[in-house]
């Protein structure tokens, strides 16, 4: 059995207090309970201060490019089944730069879990405007306040039909692990969003902030998260400051499950080059 | 050798490309050599397009300068292709739709063949098609029954009427053109019996998806594009049947990244793709440089720059191939000669990718990717087998828990072990920052400096079949030099240019990187004059072997790169230019 030994790596290099702790800690936490071994595990991120999530979590990692942790991830899942993939980013890594793909990351349905550490800021480049920025927000980059709506990532992934969507605070790591752990039960692809303070350039959207205005969906008995048009009407109410599971469909198969010809075993099992009664019969129709 | 060249055009949408398609299939079947090549335009219906078949008694590998039948289905395609035209050809039109005018003077016979009108009668107008084809048959004193296989396979599907009405339209233009023309053109003897061993018809793209499949690759990621997507189309009907699959990916960003993410988890993958595309992996080349983690990408070249001509060849990615992506990495650039080697180096490009754990880009070009021809046979006992330096669970079990060092910098020849996800205690991270043994972000000078020095040892000692190969004369004062698919025409041309009395070579690259230094130099002895032959603008090749190899007062520059193929009598006026005439006389 693991134990939290196991999926630790290096010293993390995150700014003392940044949220991004209570992310990996959770991530950690989920892998231990889920009984997982860390040879089992891989983390595929992009870049920015949560794309240091692979170097830092003790399973192997891939440490990808700015904004592409997704499409990666889900070719390191679909060429190894048997491995459990989690894909950690940014706001601005997978808002931004990346939005394309985490589109099409949720319709495609591979199972993989993707972990977004939501600071509405871009941190390691030293606090400039991101994609999920409030209105009015000044930074660097938006001396006058920023103009620009800000990405409504739950929202979105509920429009995309998103199979299972979650959203976490990384000052509660103990909920935060139970939504990633069923995140990573859920088969298919899974989103959990995460407000994960940067302490040290955003001065808004802090621990604090998040404390007092949360609301807590998993602990509200009468919420419904099988109804996809209930939780959009409660997110939008909420202004976004859900936390729990927002929705989720079983139903969903995950591409590899689905889609034509993906082996019984992992494409990583199956024999290379070609057997001569195969040579032959493709060359029979070159004829 | 006998060769004779037939092309028909018309408007796209036409039916062209399927007419060429059995005519093609039917002379290959019947023991002959075939080229062929599709001229057409980026748009679904209209503007003008053909299709040329060159057919020989032995080997070629280029489509001909000469047509000596054309069927023209509009006044455009005698306005486009004329000049094509050889003396005594024979040019079809339906006297019906319009009438023929040829724009300048050629010794041709222009016969008018009411083709819609046979069509009708024998079922339908659609079948104009096919009424060429008997005329076609007539014209070179060929039985129209020998189409009937062929006519079987294609409409089979559809029932015995239809397959009979294709027949009657085929049997109908045969008795047309013999009742009303004279004029018939000798067809080679096929010199091949066709057996089921060898004579396979077959387009570079194919044989890149063969080839992937028969080097192990188990993973295609790839997004549609002109003229590379017919390797996705192979692969999507065999994958399947061998383990492995095809993910269309959003863009071609997500494509290459995938192929790097399934390369990281163990299965040789690649993604395939064309200039603008290509263009688009440049950041994630830099990743699989960096994080020493395989890739193979295959770009079937088409002109540049931008979205340029898509449905026109070039050869003018080599630059970016060689070296495109911020930084220094190093990277294998393969660039097969012909359709054999389309197969053979694609399926190596995994064991090398492998070995050195490095991108390998196999650049071919549209005119090679979508020209089918007929090969002999499939190079499949040469195919490398190479799985690469990889640590065992049993020496990774003999570490200390976390003692595993996937980026070794002191391993002699810069390819340290790798491990793959699932194996136990071999865990690391592949990475794109800088970074330390395990795979750990680092900023230190002297780490920074060892592992780039890493990287850079692992082409020292490269080996491979691949490189520079020489034909003629092996100490001519003349060489004739190209890289990937010119070969056939540059071999023609060196053949034409010998028969003239020229002491004439002929020297290709099916490498560019890493540079065949020490075997260019010795196909270079002897040479007082070198022609650089390739399809783009700034002599890319040229600049390369000044910069690698120097020769820069005996170099000159043969550049085409207007959209079409390269044409014999252009290398020979070229070759005329630059050579010392009057032995050409």
């Amino acid at each position: 059995m693991s134990t939290m030994k196991d999926f630790k790596a290096e010293k993390p290099t995150w700014c003392p207090g940044c949220g991004d702790f209570g992310v990996l800690n959770a991530m950690q936490r989920a892998a231990v309970s889920l009984g997982l071994e860390p040879e089992n595990v891989a983390v595929i991120s992009g870049i920015g201060c949560s794309g240091k999530m692979s170097q830092h979590f003790g399973g192997y990692g891939l440490h990808s490019l700015h904004g592409r942790s997704l499409p990666t991830a889900q070719a390191v899942k679909l060429a190894n089944k048997n491995l459990t993939v989690m894909a950690a980013g940014g706001d601005g890594d997978g808002f931004g730069i990346g939005m394309g793909h985490f589109i099409h990351a949720m319709r495609r349905n591979v199972d993989i879990t993707y972990i977004v550490m939501d600071n509405h800021i871009y941190g390691l480049t030293t606090g400039q405007a991101s994609p999920t920025s409030d209105i009015g927000s000044t930074t660097k980059t938006s001396p006058h306040g920023t103009v620009e709506k800000p990405i409504e990532p739950l929202q979105l992934a509920l429009s995309e039909r998103c199979g299972f969507i979650a959203q976490g605070f990384s000052g509660d790591t103990k909920h935060l692990a139970t939504l990633i752990e069923k995140a990573i039960r859920h088969r298919g692809f899974s989103f959990v969003n995460v407000f994960s303070p940067c302490v040290t350039f955003n001065k808004v959207n802090t621990y604090e902030f998040y404390k007092t205005g949360l609301v807590n969906l998993d602990e509200d008995e009468g919420y419904n998260n099988a109804d996809r048009f209930e939780a959009m009407r409660r997110v939008s109410e909420a202004n976004n400051l859900v936390v729990g599971v927002v929705y989720e469909d079983p139903a969903q198969t995950a591409y590899e499950d689905t889609v034509y010809g993906y082996p019984s075993e992992s494409l990583v099992s199956m024999e290379r080059g070609l057997k001569q009664e195969e040579y032959d019969r493709i060359l029979a129709a070159f004829h | 050798m006998q060769d004779c060249g037939w092309k028909i055009g018309g408007k796209q949408g036409e039916g062209i490309d399927s007419t060429g398609d059995i005519y093609a299939i039917a002379l290959h079947r019947m023991g002959y050599y075939v080229f062929t090549y599709r001229h057409f335009m980026s748009l679904i219906k209209g503007g003008h397009t053909n299709y040329k078949i060159r057919v020989a008694d032995e080997q070629i590998r280029h489509h001909g300068d000469l047509v000596h039948v054309l069927i023209a289905f509009d006044q455009t395609t005698i306005d486009e292709n004329w000049q094509e035209l050889a003396d005594g050809a024979v040019v079809i039109y339906d006297g019906a739709a319009f009438e023929a005018k040829l724009p300048g003077d050629r010794d041709v016979n222009l016969c008018q063949v009411p083709l819609t009108e046979i069509a009708k009668q024998a079922g339908g107008a659609i079948m104009k098609n096919m009424v060429s084809i008997g005329v076609t048959a007539a014209i070179h004193n060929m039985d129209p029954e020998l189409f009937h296989p062929v006519i079987e396979d294609k409409f089979g599907k559809k029932g015995a009427k239809v397959v009979q009405s294709n027949l009657e339209a085929v049997r109908q233009g045969y008795v047309y053109y013999e009742e009303h023309y004279k004029a018939h053109i000798p067809m080679p003897k096929p010199s091949v019996v066709p057996s089921d061993e060898r004579h396979f018809y077959v387009s570079g793209n194919q044989a890149a998806g063969f080839g992937a499949l028969a080097g192990g690759c188990r993973f295609l990621a790839a997004y549609p594009i002109t003229p590379a997507t017919e390797i996705m189309y192979w692969l999507i009907n065999e994958m399947p049947k061998h383990g492995g699959i095809v993910v269309q990916a959003e863009d071609e960003i997500a494509a290459v990244n995938m192929a790097i993410g399934a390369n990281f988890s163990g299965v040789p993958a690649m993604t395939s793709t064309s200039g603008p595309g290509f263009s688009l992996m440049m950041e994630a080349l830099g990743l699989a440089g960096m994080s020493e983690t395989p890739l193979v990408i295959v770009d079937v070249q088409r002109s540049g720059p931008s979205t340029g001509l898509p449905t026109k060849t070039e050869q003018s990615d080599l630059n970016e191939a060689l070296y495109g992506t911020h930084g220094e990495i190093q990277r294998i650039v393969l660039t097969p000669r012909t359709v054999e080697e389309c197969f053979l180096y694609t399926a190596d490009a995994f064991s090398l990718a492998e070995k050195y754990q490095m991108p390998v880009i196999v650049l071919t070009d549209l005119y090679m990717g979508m020209s089918s021809q007929t090969i002999d046979r499939f190079p499949a006992d040469k195919v490398m087998a190479d799985t690469g330096k990889r640590i065992s669970d049993e020496a990774l079990l003999a570490l200390e828990p976390g003692a595993f060092v996937r980026y070794d910098e002191t391993v002699k020849d810069g390819v340290s072990p790798r491990s793959l996800p699932g194996q136990k205690n071999g865990r690391y991270v592949a990475l794109g920052n800088e970074h330390n043994g395990i795979g750990l972000e680092v900023e230190e000078t002297y780490i920074r400096q060892a592992q780039a020095d890493k990287r850079m040892r692992k082409l020292q000692h490269f080996t491979h079949q691949s490189g520079v190969t020489v034909d003629g004369i092996k100490d001519a004062p003349f060489a004739l030099v190209g890289f990937g698919s010119t070969y056939g025409l540059l071999e023609e041309a060196r053949q034409k240019l010998a028969q003239s009395g020229l002491q004439v070579k002929h020297i290709h690259f099916s490498r560019v990187a890493p540079f065949p230094k020490e075997d260019f130099a010795a196909a270079m002895g002897g040479v007082e004059r070198a022609l650089v032959v390739e399809l783009n603008q700034q002599g890319q090749l040229a600049n390369v072997i000044r910069r690698e190899a120097g020769y820069h007062d005996i170099l000159f520059n043969g550049l085409k790169y207007n959209g079409d193929p390269l044409y014999l009598h252009e290398v020979l006026e070229r070759a005329g230019q630059v050579f010392p005439m009057g032995v050409l006389q």
